[in-house]
């Protein structure tokens, strides 16, 4: 049962990883990547890490996949343009990839890790559940937890900053956009100003006002 | 299944990742290749902590599922103001970092 299983996530995350970088159309691209997301669910699965597949499926195939949706609606999934930018790239990405993968192949063959031939250790039903990696998570690793979660917040705010909609089309970088709108403008059109002045003229129009009646 | 197949799978698909990332030109594809690579990383580390028998991989998995998020959020943030711009979306006429 558990070779089938393997083989058949494992094909599928292959797979999915092929048609990520040969489809044309990105569109498609992120719903192969979907196909390859839960693929390697399947494998954490069989690794008996638990919680880890359950936040691949939540994270990944429902809050990462989701943007990338909307951001190739909202660019357009155009095909690219003619390719060949550089003489014999088509020829050499595949020649250095090849030699990335003998590379990885060579460490792992030449690594002298014993237990990399076995099933690993036996584990209790309770390996990589969500409560022994909340307790490991909250414990021993409460500081790369808070670090993560003010690297989200940065991000979050980042993301607002790159993508936010300018008013004047496409003069200035944010932060001079930022220096703009803070800065009051030169000569007398500051709105406080604007609104000093109309206070002191309407003093002396009202008893002027009376008086004429 | 013996630890080594997944170790085996995981180099396949970083490499597979690795060459999207040269082949491809449309910034929107790189990310995405960007992510089969993280994946393929996150399988070998979580192969690694099923060998040893303790979850401290799996932790380490999580940190760079949550960089990874992060990446993808701040990667679309700049490809959305590239097309604001109406820059091409290619990473070839994108020679100049600078506005």
């Amino acid at each position: 049962m558990v070779p089938v299983l393997f083989f058949g996530a494992a094909l599928g995350a292959l797979g999915g990883a092929v048609g990520v970088i040969a489809t044309r159309n990105p569109f498609y691209g992120v719903l192969a990547l979907i196909v390859h997301l839960v693929s390697l669910a399947v494998l954490f699965l069989l690794l008996s890490a638990a919680f880890l597949a359950a936040a691949q499926v939540v994270v990944y195939a429902g809050a990462v996949i989701v943007l990338y949706v909307f951001v190739v609606a909202y660019i357009g999934g155009g095909e690219e343009s003619a390719w060949e930018p550089i003489p014999g790239q088509r020829l050499l990405a595949p020649l250095l990839g090849l030699a990335l993968l003998v590379e990885l192949a060579i460490a792992v063959l030449a690594s002298s890790l014993l237990a990399l031939g076995t099933d690993g250790p036996d584990v209790g039903p309770g390996f990589g559940d969500p409560a022994s990696i909340g307790t490991l998570l909250l414990e021993k690793f409460l500081i790369p937890f808070e670090a993560s979660s003010i690297l989200l917040l940065l991000a979050a705010v980042g993301a607002v900053v790159l993508a936010g909609r300018r008013r004047d089309g496409d003069a200035g970088t944010p932060s001079e956009r930022f220096a703009r709108e803070e800065r009051p403008p030169s000569g007398d059109s500051s709105p406080t100003q604007h609104r000093r002045v109309a206070s002191e003229e309407g003093v002396p129009v009202a008893p002027s006002r009376g008086t004429t009646s | 299944m013996s630890i080594e197949w997944y170790i085996v799978l995981s180099s396949l698909l970083f490499a597979t990742g690795a060459v999207g990332i040269l082949i491809r030109r449309s910034p929107v594809v790189i990310l995405l290749c960007l992510e089969l690579m993280l994946n393929a990383g996150n399988l070998a580390l979580i192969a690694f902590s099923r060998m040893l028998g303790n979850e401290e991989g799996q932790v380490f998995a999580l940190v760079v599922m949550v960089v990874a998020a992060c990446e993808v959020v701040v990667g679309l943030g700049l490809i959305v103001a590239i097309f604001r711009r109406r820059l091409p979306l290619d990473v070839d006429a994108l020679r100049e970092l600078r506005g």
